[in-house]
Parts: structure tokens; sequence; C-alpha cells
């Protein structure tokens, strides 16, 4: 009487059932007293000093970028192989080419760096008073190839 | 070497400089130094080839009553093995002291303890500030004469 | 929101039944934040250890004072521990409690008398439910107080308190 999709359907929506009515349930039970000093940032008990927001690492952009093309491909790849037993040469021949051609942007993406995360050079800390002691053969313009 | 022959030569050493042998108890007798010169001694032990102090192992604060306090430091030898006793004795009231911090570098923690618990000033240490206590708590507890204060920060502190 | 939240003024078959099931839950679940101090925090550890386990009870330790449930202080309370005491007590959410364990924490320990630097007490600063005594307690001490606040959460109710 369901099509199959009908079926896919009614699971989607007791799993949505599931997690709502877990959240709507908690949200009803809880107590809720907030006031300032509960709201404040978690800093291991002492007063926070700072802003909490922090700068992203920008290779993780480029990373996933890659990762989406050939996440794409694999995709194209799946009806592929479930019907692959039905088709000839031609099919085979054709697949061949397509992972070939995305192959050569794989090698290109990876001779160009991309695929790399870029260590950059050691910073030497330099102590202007307090603790510690100014080792001049670490100072920072003299570190070969920084 | 025993405290004597190092006593011998630090006299050797140092002639205008009066030093002291102090008896305390059954164990050796530690060696009494000026104030104002045990960062040349110090650095003389250290760096004397006979003697190679190269371990500060304890200094520690003292407060004898009767308007003294002092500061005492336990030194070991690893390569020559052995060791001796320094004691520093400064009055109550202007306690200061030379800071061997640039003799043993161990020293810059224990002798922010020392500030912190008697208020023994270190001239020359490059941070000299509380160490155990609080930043705002005032005054040095170890001393003889300390108080305990009725609250800090909102809290009663006695019992 | 907290519909449920102390808001009846008198109770009937069906909030008990609910009291029943929030408290059986609640108590069956306790998640404690570590707060070891001091000697008491490595009783505390045998007692989640595999001999006297309290996994079994539900019970197992978060590093954050927003997913935990009770506040076990174990160990001297020093008065500038104290400061951050109260502030990680805060950032708890409603419903916590608190365990007192151990003599430091209870009232000072063997520092009562000379100890400038110890709170004596942590009831000083933050509302305790249970009290452990010991120096330190034995596990099966701890596992007595963390099963008394299983009763103490037992009888509480959604019946708001006069």
């Amino acid at each position: 009487m369901l099509t199959e999709f009908g079926r896919v359907l009614i699971f989607f929506i007791i799993g949505a059932v599931f997690v709502a009515g877990g959240l709507v349930t908690a949200w009803l039970i809880r107590p809720n007293r907030p006031y300032p000093s509960k709201l404040t940032t978690y800093e291991c008990g002492e007063v926070p000093i700072g802003d909490t927001r922090v700068r992203f690492n920008i290779r993780f952009y480029v990373i996933a970028l890659i990762f989406l093309i050939f996440d794409v491909e694999v995709v194209f790849l799946f009806p592929w192989a479930l019907v692959y037993s039905q088709l000839g040469w031609f099919a085979f021949v054709e697949m061949v080419i397509f992972i070939v051609i995305l192959f050569v942007g794989y090698a290109y993406v990876w001779r160009k760096g991309d695929l790399d995360w870029d260590r950059p050079a050691p910073k030497i800390p330099t102590f202007e008073k307090g603790v510690g002691v100014r080792e001049d053969h670490l100072l920072e313009e003299q570190v070969v190839g920084s | 070497m025993i405290p004597q022959e190092i006593l011998d030569t630090l006299i050797k050493q140092f002639p205008g400089v009066t030093f002291e042998l102090k008896k305390a108890g059954s164990g050796d007798p530690s060696i009494l130094v000026p104030p104002d010169r045990i960062l040349d001694v110090s650095r003389f032990l250290r760096d004397d080839d006979r003697m190679a102090f190269d371990s500060l192992m304890c200094l520690s604060g003292v407060d004898y009553t009767g308007g003294r306090m002092g500061v005492v430091y336990h030194l070991d030898s690893m390569t020559k093995r052995h060791k001796v006793t320094l004691k520093v004795e400064v009055s109550d009231d202007q306690p200061e002291c030379q800071s061997v911090e640039s003799v043993w570098k161990t020293a810059n923690w224990h002798e922010r303890e020392a500030f912190d618990l008697f208020g023994i000033r270190f001239a020359g240490h490059p941070d000299l500030r509380r160490i155990l206590l609080p930043d705002d708590w005032v005054g040095h507890p170890l001393r003889k004469d300390y108080e305990l204060p009725e609250y800090y920060r909102g809290m009663k502190v006695p019992y | 929101m907290g519909l449920l939240d102390q808001r009846f003024e008198n109770g009937n078959i069906v909030i008990s039944s609910i009291d029943s099931l929030l408290n059986w839950a609640r108590l069956s679940s306790l998640w404690p934040m570590q707060f070891g101090l001091a000697c008491c925090a490595i009783e505390m550890m045998a007692t989640g250890a595999s001999h006297y386990d309290l996994d079994r009870f539900g019970i197992f330790f978060r590093g954050t004072p927003r997913q935990s449930d009770v506040m076990i202080v174990a160990g001297t309370v020093t008065l500038k521990m104290a400061d951050r005491i109260k502030i990680l007590y805060d950032q708890m959410s409603e419903p916590r409690y608190v365990v007192s364990m151990g003599s430091c924490s209870n009232c000072g320990g063997p520092y009562w008398e000379h100890g400038y630097h110890v709170l004596k007490g942590v009831d000083r600063v933050i509302p305790v439910d249970v009290y452990v005594p010991g120096c330190p307690p034995r596990p099966e001490a701890l596992m007595e107080g963390l099963m008394k606040l299983q009763e103490k959460i037992r009888n509480e109710s959604l019946v708001k308190t006069a």
C-alpha cells in the first residue's frame, strides 16, 4: 500500500519525533533559574578574561573544498558500481577516463602543496622581565630559516 | 670538606669579612655570613674547584624572636659530595638580604616563598611577589607576631 | 521553561507519580564534578575505581560544572581556592547538590586551629547537602554519603514547599 519512499518517510518522522520528544520533555521538566554569575563563561573557576571567539585555521577551508570535490566523485561511483554487472566494456572505459581526469586534478593539488598542513616557523619567545633568561643565540632574528 | 675547612677557605678568600661558626644541637655547625656579602660568598662557593657547591637544596626564612630574622641556605655538592649550611641574620623591622638567584636558579621560587611568608626582601631578585598566598593577602603569616585577619574577601577566617 | 518546576500548590496522584519518576531518574545518574583538592581525592578515586565501583550507581565524573549534578568537595579548601569554588558552584545548573567529603571541607579539619590560609569548612561559601566525616573517609563512607544524598533526592517534590 505504501511506496518505498513512503516507508522511508515514516522512518524519518519517527526519528524526528524521538529527538524532538526528548528535547521538549527536557525543556518542560528542567528548572530554569538563570542569574548573572551562572551565565559567565567557564574558565576553570577563574574570572574569564578575553573573548571566547577563536580564529580558525584557513587550511580547514582548503581541505574541506578538496574533500567536497572527491566526495562528489565517489557519489558518482556508487550507482555505477551497483549496475556494473549489466554494463559492458563501454561503461568501464568511460568510468576509467572519468577517474583519470579527477586523478590529474588530485596530482595537481598535491604538487601545488594544498594538501600540506603548512607549519609556520617556530617563534622563540623572549622575556622582557620576570622569570627566564634571555639567551642571545635563540633570538628570533638570528634563527636560520625562519 | 668539613664545615671548619670550608670556613677557613672562606676566611682566606674574603679577608675583610667576619664569618662565624654557629653550633646548633648535634648536627654540623653552620656558617654565619653577613647579609651584604652573601652573593659574593655564594658565587665563590659555586665556582671554586675545591668546593663546587652546585646545588642549593633549600632556602628558608626563619623568625628568631627578639627582633631578628634569618635566612638559611643548605648547599650541596654533587661532584664533591659535601654539604654546608649558611645562615644570614637580618633585623626584624627592615629585613633585607641579597638575592642569590643569579647563582642558583632554584632560589627564584625559594626567595619568593621567604618573601611571601616572612616579608624578607631580596635585593636583585627579578620577580619578587607572593607565591603561595593570594596576591591580595595582607601580612606575612609565619612571623611570630602575626595576627589572623577576621575576614578575607567576605569569608570568615578564624574557626 | 520549567513548566513543572515547583509550581504546584498541592499534590495529587499524577504529581506524585511524576515526582517518583523524576527523582528516580535524577538519583540514578548523579554526575559529580570531580573536585579533588587533597588527600580525600585519592579516596574518591579509590571509590570510583573497580573495587568500590561508583559506576554501578550511575555515577561517573565530569570535568565541567555545566554537565554535573553534584559537586564532591574532597580535600582542604584554601581561601585562594574558595573564590573559585564559589564561581564553579554558581556555574552548575539546577538541580545541584554538594557533598562535603572529609574533615577539611566539613570544618577545616586538622588545620582548624593554626591554618591561616584554610577556609574552616566549605559551607562558609556554598550550601552543603551531605557531610561525610573522616580523614580521609573510607570509600564505603563516601558511598554511604552519596546514598544519603540519593535518599534526599528521593524525597524531593514538585509541590511548592512553603
